[in-house]
């Protein structure tokens, strides 16, 4: 009987893929473990192996087909001698992404604001143009770009020179810097790290990668005891001008232990600046501020919003300031702040809302220390409402803490209790419907949302 | 303890006579401190470095201009070996805005940018990747400094030293790693916390060459300084000295020490002192007289008495100071 030979997923995240190339042609028979195509995720190009023997009986999909969705018939097989069955399956190639920006655009209609001239503080010189980037892109090029403006930064981590990054964030900055400032580490994050800031104390300005930020526990005190608090205990004599980033939170279906959003257990320190950028444009633009920082910054990056494109204005000297909130869209009647990935959910809120006639003010805190409340505060007094989305846990959350200061700042502006939807209170399950269930949701916020507009 | 290596008399005055100064400041600076604390000036964790004071005195002698060094919580010792003042010192020792840290500090977390001194670290062990790291940065700026990184035996124990010693030995770097072994770790002795009993041998694991040495010998200390400094300013990577050394007072002031006998610290204080050590060499070599000497005690003496009218007399540090150096500003 003939078999679909469905497109694989190939990492945690990955929804769709390229076929960069068939290994195989139509008539050939096959047997288990044959490589039977090149597969280009957003990482890397992977093998694809045959599990089942048989004849190739079609190819649905050409070599250089991107954006083929998981799960969706690359080719048939048949058995020996088998006939090809008449009725074809049809392979699903998703629109070529950029889905948030779409989202945004239409978010931004809908909402009445402009796009662009939300997407920047900086006066942006006559002519800037914008490019589509994702935000992989835009992280490589700020580091690329403060590299080559400054002998003194350098990169170092696990597997960031010559696999090129575990997420390819670092892809071809080997071959541009060399391997004396983009630097593999063995697996030793407490050791390296503590060399990092060590080498900052030392008047160097690394940017520290790690895999994950749920493998930094291992490096916590020198992140918390050396690099944020010698500033302080010297007198002000040294501090460590440092970048640690890395990937943070829920990626998907890793379980436990690899998914933890450590937002608020930085922001809790003095001594760190902490930014978890959501747009390709903020994750640019607070990684160059970020580098050019003398304090240690912590930059709480997404998994799943790397492989996402945004528009991004096309000059090397764009920054964005630490510290600092994006109103996202203007609205009258409640106020949405997140951050981060929290920012998908919220925006796709935002949408739902809107569609109810409700009008809604979207903050972006991007920085979460230095934390903008006065942005918020100034947004609250106007639309009197406030929800908090953030995926982490809830107990003493971001979103905790904008309340705290809401309540006591603009008490007597609030018309609602503020309500901050949170990941849920429970390690990361692993199974796909638990996990679904432990994430903030979208439903939650549009009826977080209604609970405040009391709808 | 080492057994006693063959202690050197023929050396001149001009070696002896710095060592000799430098080793008697920090045994009266600590006996100063130790008072202080007693008299409620000093507060918190005060660790004293008597009994230690030939380690970082022999190694200060080989260090360069440029060179750095990094240490744990019982600190002071290296400060005034490396040059800062006794005045800063102590003055961050009462916590007063003379202080080196403007007080901000204390005793465990003290630094000096202009004398390449780096801490002064409260967690044990945090120091060994930081002195890598410094050692790290040298290299990539392509000078040949090196940095001295000193832990105890206690430290040796943790975890992120060897994953220092791979990275260390994997890059080549110019570091030197002094195991000042006083054979406690608080209250636990060597043979109670340590698989093996030579610590610097855990360096063959990862190729880095290493020596014990007699710490109550500053000559010993200094000579075999030496070596290490040559070879890691020679590009070979990184060196290990395992400096059997003793402390006489407790690990902090507020331990009883019960976990030794007296007889045993009496022991040590009169067969190995290595302050006596260097008096009996400057006396026998009759390099200078008694009365010499008392001179040198009487200069010495002032410096830390000095030291301790400043860090009493100092201000404390004012309240705006609370709110300072959390974060450093943008150089325009």
């Amino acid at each position: 009987m003939a078999v679909d030979i469905l497109m694989p997923a190939l990492s945690p995240t990955m929804e769709e893929g390229t076929l960069a190339k068939w290994l195989v042609a139509e008539g050939d028979a096959i047997k288990s473990g044959d490589i039977l195509a090149e597969i280009e995720t957003d990482k890397a190009t992977m093998e694809f192996e045959a599990v089942d023997e048989g004849i190739i009986g079609k190819l649905l999909v050409a070599e250089g087909t991107a954006s083929i969705s998981v799960n969706s018939p690359i080719a048939i097989l048949l058995e020996d001698g088998e006939a090809l069955p008449t009725i074809q399956a049809k392979t699903k190639v998703k629109d070529p992404i950029i889905a948030p920006t779409k989202q945004t655009e239409k978010l931004v209609s809908a909402l009445d604001a402009p796009p662009n001239e939300n997407l920047v503080e900086q006066d942006l010189p006559e002519g800037t143009k914008f490019k589509t980037q994702t935000v992989r892109e835009a992280i490589r090029e700020a580091m690329s770009e403060e590299m080559r403006l400054d002998e003194a930064v350098y990169l170092i981590g696990e597997e960031v020179a010559e696999y090129e990054g575990a997420y390819k964030i670092s892809q071809g900055m080997l071959d541009e810097f060399g391997s004396k400032r983009v630097i593999d580490t063995p697996i030793t994050e407490h050791g390296f790290t503590g060399i990092a800031v060590g080498a900052a104390f030392g008047g160097l300005k690394p940017v520290v990668e790690f895999m994950t930020f749920n493998f930094a526990m291992q490096a916590m005190d020198q992140i918390i005891n050396s690099a944020a608090k010698t500033l302080y205990m010297s007198g002000g004599q040294m501090g460590a001008p440092i970048v640690f980033r890395g990937p943070n939170g829920a990626a998907a279906r890793v379980g436990a232990q690899h998914s933890q959003d450590y937002a608020a257990w930085y922001s809790h320190i003095p001594g760190l600046k902490v930014v978890q950028p959501y747009s390709a444009a903020d994750a640019k633009g607070l990684l160059k501020s970020a580098i050019r920082d003398p304090n240690p910054v912590i930059f709480l990056e997404n998994e799943i919003l790397y492989g996402q494109s945004f528009e991004v204005p096309d000059w090397a000297n764009y920054t964005v300031p630490l510290g600092k909130a994006r109103v996202w869209c203007e609205g009258n009647d409640i106020t949405l702040v997140s951050f981060g990935i929290g920012m998908k959910y919220t925006l796709e809120a935002a949408e739902q809302l809107a569609e109810m006639g409700v009008s809604v003010e979207v903050i972006d805190l991007r920085s979460l220390r230095p934390l903008d409340t006065q942005t918020v505060i100034n947004s609250v007094k106007k639309t009197n409402r406030c929800v908090t989305i953030e995926e982490g846990y809830p107990v003493c959350s971001i979103g905790n803490y904008v309340s705290s200061v809401l309540m006591q700042e603009a008490f007597d502006y609030l018309d609602a209790p503020v309500i901050n939807c949170t990941g849920k209170d429970v390690p990361m399950p692993y199974a796909a419907n638990l996990e679904k269930l432990a994430l903030v949701t979208t439903e939650d916020v549009v009826a977080a949302a209604k609970s405040v507009l009391y709808r | 303890m080492a057994t006693k290596k063959t202690r050197k008399t023929n050396v001149s005055k001009d070696d002896l006579m710095p060592l000799y100064r430098r080793m008697l400041l920090i045994r009266r600076f600590e006996e100063k401190a130790g008072q202080l604390y007693g008299m409620g000036l000093i507060g918190g964790f005060c660790h004293l470095y008597i009994g230690q004071e030939a380690v970082v005195v022999g190694l200060e002698a080989v260090a360069e201009e440029g060179d750095k060094r990094v240490t744990s919580y019982r600190d002071h010792g290296h400060m005034l070996a490396c040059g800062m003042d006794a005045n800063g010192v102590m003055a961050e020792l009462t916590g007063r805005s003379g202080g080196y840290s403007k007080g901000k500090g204390g005793s465990m977390h003290m630094f000096s940018k202009e004398k390449h001194f780096y801490g002064g670290h409260g967690i044990v062990g945090a120091q060994v990747p930081i002195g890598a790291g410094l050692a790290f940065s040298d290299k990539y700026k392509g000078n040949t400094n090196v940095t001295f990184t000193y832990f105890g035996d206690g430290a040796a124990n943790q975890g992120q030293v060897y994953e220092t010693f791979n990275m260390a030995a994997l890059w080549d770097l110019p570091v030197i790693f002094v195991i000042e072994n006083n054979q406690y770790a608080m209250g636990t002795s060597q043979q109670r916390s340590t698989s093996s009993a030579e610590i610097y041998e855990r360096g063959q694991a990862f190729g880095i060459p290493g020596e014990a040495v007699d710490g109550m010998d500053v000559l010993a200390v200094k000579a075999a300084g030496q070596t290490a400094v040559n070879h890691c300013r020679s590009g070979k990577g990184p060196y290990i000295l395992e400096i059997k050394t003793y402390r006489y007072r407790g690990h902090s002031m507020s331990d009883p020490a019960k976990y030794r006998t007296r007889e045993e610290v009496q022991k040590v204080r009169e067969e190995k002192d290595a302050i006596q050590h260097v008096r009996d060499l400057l006396l026998t070599g009759k390099h200078c007289t008694e009365d010499d000497l008392k001179l040198v005690d009487k200069e010495i003496k002032a410096i830390v008495n000095q030291s301790a009218e400043f860090a009493k007399e100092s201000p404390e540090p004012a309240s705006d100071e609370l709110w300072t150096d959390i974060y450093a500003n943008l150089e325009a």
